[in-house]
């Protein structure tokens, strides 16, 4: 391995700790004994006791993986739908400005959404609760996965769909046998990235939130205006941890299937030698 | 055996597979296909070949359903199949890109389609391992597409489309991917599978002698129209206007003004001291593939005192320089003492010299006298040139070029004639042909089997002459610069009018 110069490694060096010195920070007073969040007193894991028996956390914690997983799972159903037609259908009228409606949210401050969500419900007579938040969830991350699915969509050799169709497969069929298994790794990360989203979001949930239901983000806000409590710390510790172990996790799956696939091609090649 | 041959587009009884009728299919105001109306029978092996962007791929993609004509009707089996979606027809395609299902194995593919006609779990076992049979492929059925080479691919998508065992199969450029080698095998085995499978293949391709191989015809198109449907060797032969002779091979086409030819009457070109005007009339029809030998001569690298060599006499730069272009490869060599010092000393030690430059062997004596019992030059016969035809004025101070088998013309008409390199002979001496023009060699394409001369014409205008290199040694004495003689038998052009 090659030595890394001087300035390398202080561009490193600082690099990563603008990314990671907060999150050390957090996770080590996490462990923290005080009760005082500044004060170092000793390792001790009694927050991680403490926050399980702090029920209004746990409540909201479930509230928010409710609505993550339902309001990404629709959201990745909607949003795939509409790249497919995006991508597939060439030129239709009004093409233009659909594409141009899903993608604004991409772009449209999450206040206006929020507020105009909120403004949505009131009128409608909707109360507000876990299926507000799913909905305006849904709304906002759609976009997202649209995007990422269509970015694979395009790359997609249209032939193969053709030759299901040409091999005796309705339309539909060829997109449920053909397009869609192909393009599960997109549709996928589009789930994923849609979850996250809608697990850290604090603005247009607490627009669409009622006092029935809190999110994690929205608790955690509230309660730090109260001053942090090293149980904060804790719930954060848990949470990185979370995503650390899904992130490497996927690379690490993703990485294996890579090299699986170079090994098979070349045994290929030495077969046909 | 004209009988025996498989012609039904020749068999007005015979009811044809595919009927085209006046389609014309518009991308907006762009015309791919312009008001075509032709017949594909049964059993055929079709091949639409002409440059990209003829729409010839349109074509194939009515016939998938992919595209439905804007105006005229198809017909498959006498049903207009312009309202059957491409999933209800018994039409397959080979995509050009495969097309294979990447996330299913060999078998899957295959077996793909058999599974939409909801058929038995057994029966379409029994009906991949046929297929995977015919295209060998037992050893790969249970490995990936991105586990397979090129050649391995197309026969999986061929296997795949031959499944279903569908009345048209269409193969959409389906050799483009594969290397030259892959590619002439891979023809012959497609047409062993045509004929086993009794299928009728349509294909679409840019590659003319990809389609000459395989196909039973040949429709040759350009810009949304068939400009010629026929059977390979009428394609290449009797092509019916310049843009098929130019696309099919090699040719060096002559414009010119069309004269009927009097009977009897003599080349203007041909010298009169060399022949007699004889009226009689000789065999109404010169064989169409005789060309004009060219006289032997034997002039080999580093065997340049043959006595047998006319070359000497009306070679301008004989041998030596020859002898120079082949040297300066070779690199230094050694002198008289090194010679002598290798050959007595150091070939023990160091074994064989690596250094020399393999040469041809000289002739042996067989081939010698059988070259010396070859006529030096053609009978004098050609000469006396049968009646009819046309003369062909060209260019100004050259001979007139004369066409035994031409159209009825009238005088005046403008036409060219189109003249295929083989059928071109080439000599240092002045032949008595139909046809003979003076030139010289600007570039020679050896390509092994045949030789191709480029040949200036005093003019200016380049003609090719091809000679089949039919023996190892011989013929070697024609190079760069020479003053030679083209000719060609009054048969051998094809007289175009458009």
């Amino acid at each position: 391995m090659r030595r890394l110069s001087w300035f390398n490694t202080t561009s490193l060096t600082l690099g990563f700790a603008f990314l990671y010195l907060p999150m050390v920070i957090l996770v080590i007073y996490s462990f923290n004994a005080s009760q005082l969040v500044t004060v170092w007193a000793g390792f001790s894991t009694r927050w991680y006791g403490e926050l399980l028996q702090n029920e209004a956390f746990l409540d909201a914690a479930w509230v928010t993986l409710q609505v993550a997983v339902v309001s990404s799972t629709i959201a990745t159903v909607l949003g795939t739908m509409a790249a497919y037609v995006l991508v597939r259908a060439g030129r239709f009228w009004g093409r233009t400005l659909f594409s141009g409606m899903i993608y604004a949210p991409l772009v449209m401050p999450e206040v206006i959404t929020g507020l105009s969500l909120l403004l949505l419900f009131i009128g409608i007579g909707l109360d507000r609760g876990v299926l507000t938040i799913i909905l305006a969830h849904t709304t906002f991350s759609m976009c997202f996965v649209s995007v990422v699915v269509s970015s694979r969509l395009i790359s997609f050799d249209r032939s193969l769909e053709e030759a299901a169709l040409d091999l005796g497969c309705s339309p539909f069929q060829a997109f449920r046998l053909v397009t869609l298994p192909i393009i599960a790794p997109a549709v996928i990360s589009g789930w994923l990235l849609a979850f996250t989203l809608s697990l850290d979001d604090l603005v247009i949930a607490s627009f669409t939130a009622g006092p029935s239901a809190t999110t994690l983000p929205i608790k955690i806000w509230s309660s730090i205006r109260l001053g942090v409590s090293p149980e904060i710390n804790a719930l954060s510790t848990i949470l990185i941890a979370i995503v650390a172990v899904g992130v490497i996790g996927a690379s690490l799956i993703s990485k294996r299937q890579l090299l699986r696939q170079d090994a098979d091609e070349k045994a290929a090649v030495r077969a046909e030698a | 055996m004209p009988e025996c041959r498989f012609a039904p587009w020749n068999d007005p009884n015979e009811k044809p597979l595919i009927q085209f009728k006046n389609v014309t299919k518009r991308f907006g105001t762009f015309t791919a296909i312009d008001d075509q109306s032709f017949d594909i029978y049964a059993q055929e092996f079709f091949a639409l070949l002409g440059p990209s962007g003829c729409g010839k791929t349109t074509m194939m993609r009515m016939l998938a359903g992919f595209e439905t004509p804007t105006e005229g009707t198809i017909l498959l089996g006498g049903r207009d199949i312009a309202p059957i979606p491409p999933n209800k027809r018994e039409v397959n395609m080979m995509f050009q890109s495969y097309a294979l299902f990447p996330h299913l194995s060999v078998r899957d593919n295959i077996a793909f389609g058999l599974k939409r006609d909801k058929l038995p779990a057994d029966k379409i076992a029994a009906r991949v391992d046929e297929m995977l049979k015919l295209t060998r492929l037992e050893k790969f059925a249970g490995r990936k597409p991105h586990q397979i080479s090129g050649g391995q691919r197309q026969r999986v998508a061929l296997a795949r489309s031959l499944a279903k065992g569908p009345k048209l199969l269409l193969l959409d450029e389906p050799l483009g991917a594969l290397d030259a080698k892959l590619r002439q095998d891979t023809q012959f085995e497609l047409m062993d599978i045509q004929e086993k499978t009794g299928t009728t293949f349509v294909i679409v391709t840019h590659d003319q002698e990809e389609a000459m191989t395989v196909a039973s015809r040949v429709a040759v198109m350009d810009d949304g129209r068939i400009v010629q449907i026929a059977t390979p060797d009428e394609i290449y032969e009797a092509p019916i206007s310049a843009y098929v002779a130019d696309f099919i091979g090699d040719v060096t086409l002559f414009s010119g003004t069309a004269m009927n030819r009097t009977p009897g009457a003599k080349p203007a070109a041909a010298d009169a001291s060399e022949t007699e005007a004889e009226p009689a009339p000789q065999e109404a029809e010169t064989p169409e593939t005789e060309t004009v030998e060219t006289p032997e001569a034997v002039a080999e690298i580093g065997v340049p005192a043959d006595p047998e060599a006319p070359v000497a006499s009306d070679d301008p730069a004989p041998a030596e320089p020859k002898a120079a272009k082949a040297t300066p490869a070779q690199g230094p060599q050694p002198n008289k003492l090194g010679l002598w010092l290798h050959d007595k000393v150091w070939a023990r030690v160091f074994g064989p010299r690596t250094d020399i430059v393999r040469q041809l062997p000289p002739p042996s004596d067989a081939e010698r006298t059988a070259k010396r019992e070859e006529p030096e030059t053609v009978p004098a016969e050609t000469n006396d040139i049968p009646e009819g035809g046309i003369t062909i004025d060209w260019a100004e101070g050259q001979p007139p070029l004369i066409a035994l088998d031409a159209p009825d013309l009238e005088d005046g008409t403008q036409v060219k004639l189109a003249l295929r390199p083989e059928k071109v002979g080439i000599s240092k001496t002045r032949p008595d042909a139909v046809n003979a023009l003076k030139g010289k060699v600007i570039d020679i394409a050896y390509l092994g089997n045949l030789s191709t001369y480029h040949v200036e014409l005093e003019n200016g205008t380049m003609i090719k002459a091809q000679l089949a290199n039919t023996r190892r040694i011989s013929r070697r004495d024609i190079t760069w610069e020479d003053e030679v003689w083209v000719s060609w038998t009054g048969t051998a052009g094809v007289v175009l009018t458009s």
